[in-house]
């Protein structure tokens, strides 16, 4: 099969994925609730609140009447009022996103940087110290509840040894005298570009803490991939040549194997990107993140119903666009794959 | 007719061959130590949570009830953990808290591989449009962030721990149903199931006598890897507050109440944060051993 009808179809799935994910979220909105309309308007509504939310959202029509009018509403833009600040949903997300993003971002580069060339020595020396110390790490980092790694590395590090701040992304005398111009909402590309250099080192300095807790679960994902793929390839015989050939172990190790076990590595990418995405959730909140996460989690607390299930639709919109991505970008780097 | 086919089958040496198989598995099981310590492990927490009343004289405080006059109480003697926010014992609520925390994660495998095994192996056996619709449904729940699913279906159930439970599994039975669908697909053209389907062997009897027995392997083993990660996502919708109610005790619930004391008193969060990471650390090394162990070629590896 030809690489661009891989990629057409590629496409066609990803629309069809598209629409399923709208349909799922519309049942969790308006048919699994035991009344949606209540739901919808929030924990204490009144009698013509409901009313009036129950001919808004169509609720005596047929279901696939009550999903064309969910639609319409969100290519309108409209995603649901908040019921505790009445603010549009999709007003908060432009404010919370980027934050979020930054802080994912962030967390991704740790994970390849860190979980990447540990996958690789530790598949190249198997069985040594290092290979075992470092499967041993992988393991406690998809074994760790993110939430409560992230108040011990609070405890050690701000209390203990009091390198880093609590939380926030900004220290409060930052925000009062170097004050971040906001350009594209990602603190530390705004800072470096306009040469803001206090606030910017400020700003790294926030994002560590919270970065890292995210990492953790990738980094151990990378490794155990990288680990067993590197194991794969240097068993191939190509190795073998390059060895018997008397080229240095590094550029066997880093050049030759690794060009192989690269690949994977962009799934790895995807799944860090993705996982880091989700943790956010669980994590902000403990380091005063001021991103989604944290917007979820006080909605759940509240049982602000419109956030959730807008967020779980955009996030998840955005997660497929994440895979097919990378799927594409795998389809161009490897030949195979399209086959 | 069905009676013949049996006769045919050499039940006795396939026995032994079962048992001299399971044999080896434990040999190779027993010589790997960190199976063991895991195991060990996981039926201390086990035998925590349900002799929880035999252990701690403080049962009540364990099961919710407030003991306002001791707050905060440091590890010490009396309280080996120390107390929490509402001066209940810790240790207690630790013990009690497995209860959910750990049936949680039980409960959503179980669920999961319950629907998973019927789904895939009708649609492996079957295909055609069946498997197409079943894979179909199966990649609209795959295309979500897990977490993200199971927080909006919780919390459009309302919090509880049975809808925690239910909106955990719905993320979850998906994998099951590939898995098992993908074994299906490979057994469905083995020369025993040929046999059997060519002498008139019914549909449902060859998936229950033939190729159900063999999937269980595989199933059984991405079950116990996936014993941890349940427990996990399970602490972490009751984190949220969307599993079990307080003042029952559950880990997740714990550490989300303890989380604004931790700088100053880190021991009640900590021990609950401790006991989701151990418990979760052993299912996921007692996973991989099994995995290794049930693979015959990595069990002469291990060896």
């Amino acid at each position: 099969m030809p690489r661009w009808e891989y990629i057409l179809r590629r496409l066609a799935m990803a629309v069809l994925v598209l629409v399923s994910v709208s349909i799922i979220t519309f049942f969790i909105a308006r048919v699994i609730p035991s009344d949606p309309a209540a739901a919808w308007v929030g924990s204490h509504p009144t009698v013509d609140q409901i009313a009036k939310a129950r001919e808004q959202l169509g609720l005596g029509r047929p279901l696939h009447e009550q999903y064309l009018r969910y639609m319409g509403a969100i290519f309108r833009g409209d995603l649901g009022t908040s019921v505790r600040s009445h603010q549009p949903v999709s007003t908060d997300l432009r404010t919370f996103l980027p934050a979020t993003m930054e802080l994912v971002l962030a967390s991704t580069v740790m994970a390849v940087v860190i979980g990447l060339p540990l996958g690789v020595l530790s598949g190249a020396r198997k069985g040594s110290w290092l290979d075992h110390l470092t499967r041993l790490f992988s393991i406690a980092g998809v074994s760790m509840p993110t939430f409560w790694l992230g108040l011990l590395l609070q405890l050690f590090f701000f209390k203990q040894l009091g390198l880093l701040p609590l939380g926030g992304r900004v220290s409060m005398e930052i925000s009062l005298y170097h004050r971040v111009q906001q350009i594209t909402g990602f603190y530390l590309i705004d800072t470096a570009v306009t040469g803001n250099w206090v606030a910017f080192k400020d700003a790294l300095v926030h994002i560590l803490l919270p970065a890292f807790t995210l990492a953790t679960y990738a980094i151990g994902l990378t490794i155990r991939m990288t680990r067993s793929r590197m194991i794969e390839v240097l068993n191939e015989r190509y190795i073998l040549a390059a060895r018997v050939a008397g080229i240095p172990e590094r550029s066997v190790l880093f050049v030759l194997a690794l060009k192989n076990a690269i690949i994977p590595a962009v799934t790895v990418l995807g799944l860090s990107f993705v996982y880091s995405l989700t943790g956010a959730i669980l994590v902000e909140m403990i380091f005063s993140w001021p991103g989604l996460g944290t917007y979820v989690t006080n909605a759940v607390l509240s049982i602000d119903f419109p956030i959730i299930v807008s967020v779980t639709l955009v996030v998840t919109v955005f997660y497929v666009f994440v895979n097919l991505f990378l799927d594409l970008v795998q389809a161009l780097l490897d030949p195979r794959v399209s086959l | 007719m069905a009676a013949n086919v049996e006769r045919l089958e050499p039940q006795g040496t396939r026995r032994a061959a079962r048992y001299r198989e399971f044999r080896l598995m434990l040999q190779a099981f027993r010589r790997d130590p960190l199976a063991v310590i895991s195991l060990v492990l996981i039926a201390l927490s086990i035998l925590g949570a349900l002799l929880a009343p035999l252990l701690t004289p403080y049962g009540g405080q364990g099961r919710g009830d407030p003991n306002l006059l001791e707050k905060f109480r440091p590890p010490s003697r009396a309280h080996p953990l120390g107390t929490d926010y509402l001066g209940r014992d810790v240790l207690a609520r630790v013990l009690y808290g497995g209860r959910s925390s750990l049936s949680i994660g039980f409960l959503v495998v179980l669920v999961a591989v319950a629907v998973g095994i019927p789904l895939g192996a009708i649609a492996g056996y079957y295909g055609g449009w069946l498997d197409s619709v079943l894979m179909r449904i199966t990649d609209m729940f795959l295309a979500f962030p897990p977490l993200l699913l199971a927080i909006a279906i919780a919390a459009a159930l309302g919090p509880s721990f049975t809808n925690a439970m239910i909106a955990i599994a719905f993320t979850w039975w998906p994998w099951y149903t590939r898995l098992v669908r993908a074994q299906t697909l490979s057994l469905r053209e083995q020369y025993f199931v040929e046999a059997a389907r060519s002498i008139g062997v019914s549909d449902a009897s060859i998936i229950v006598r033939h190729i159900l027995p063999n999937v269980l392997t595989p199933v059984l083993v991405q079950a116990t890897m996936d014993i941890g990660s349940a427990i996990l996502i399970g602490t972490a919708i009751s984190y949220l507050g969307l599993g079990i109610r307080p003042p029952t005790a559950d880990w997740g619930e714990m550490v989300s109440t303890g989380r604004i004391y931790f700088i100053e008193r880190p021991w009640f969060a900590g021990s609950a944060g401790a006991a989701i990471f151990l418990v979760t650390l052993a299912f996921n090394l007692l996973g991989d051993a099994v995995r290794d162990v049930v693979d015959p070629r990595t069990r002469r590896a291990v060896k």
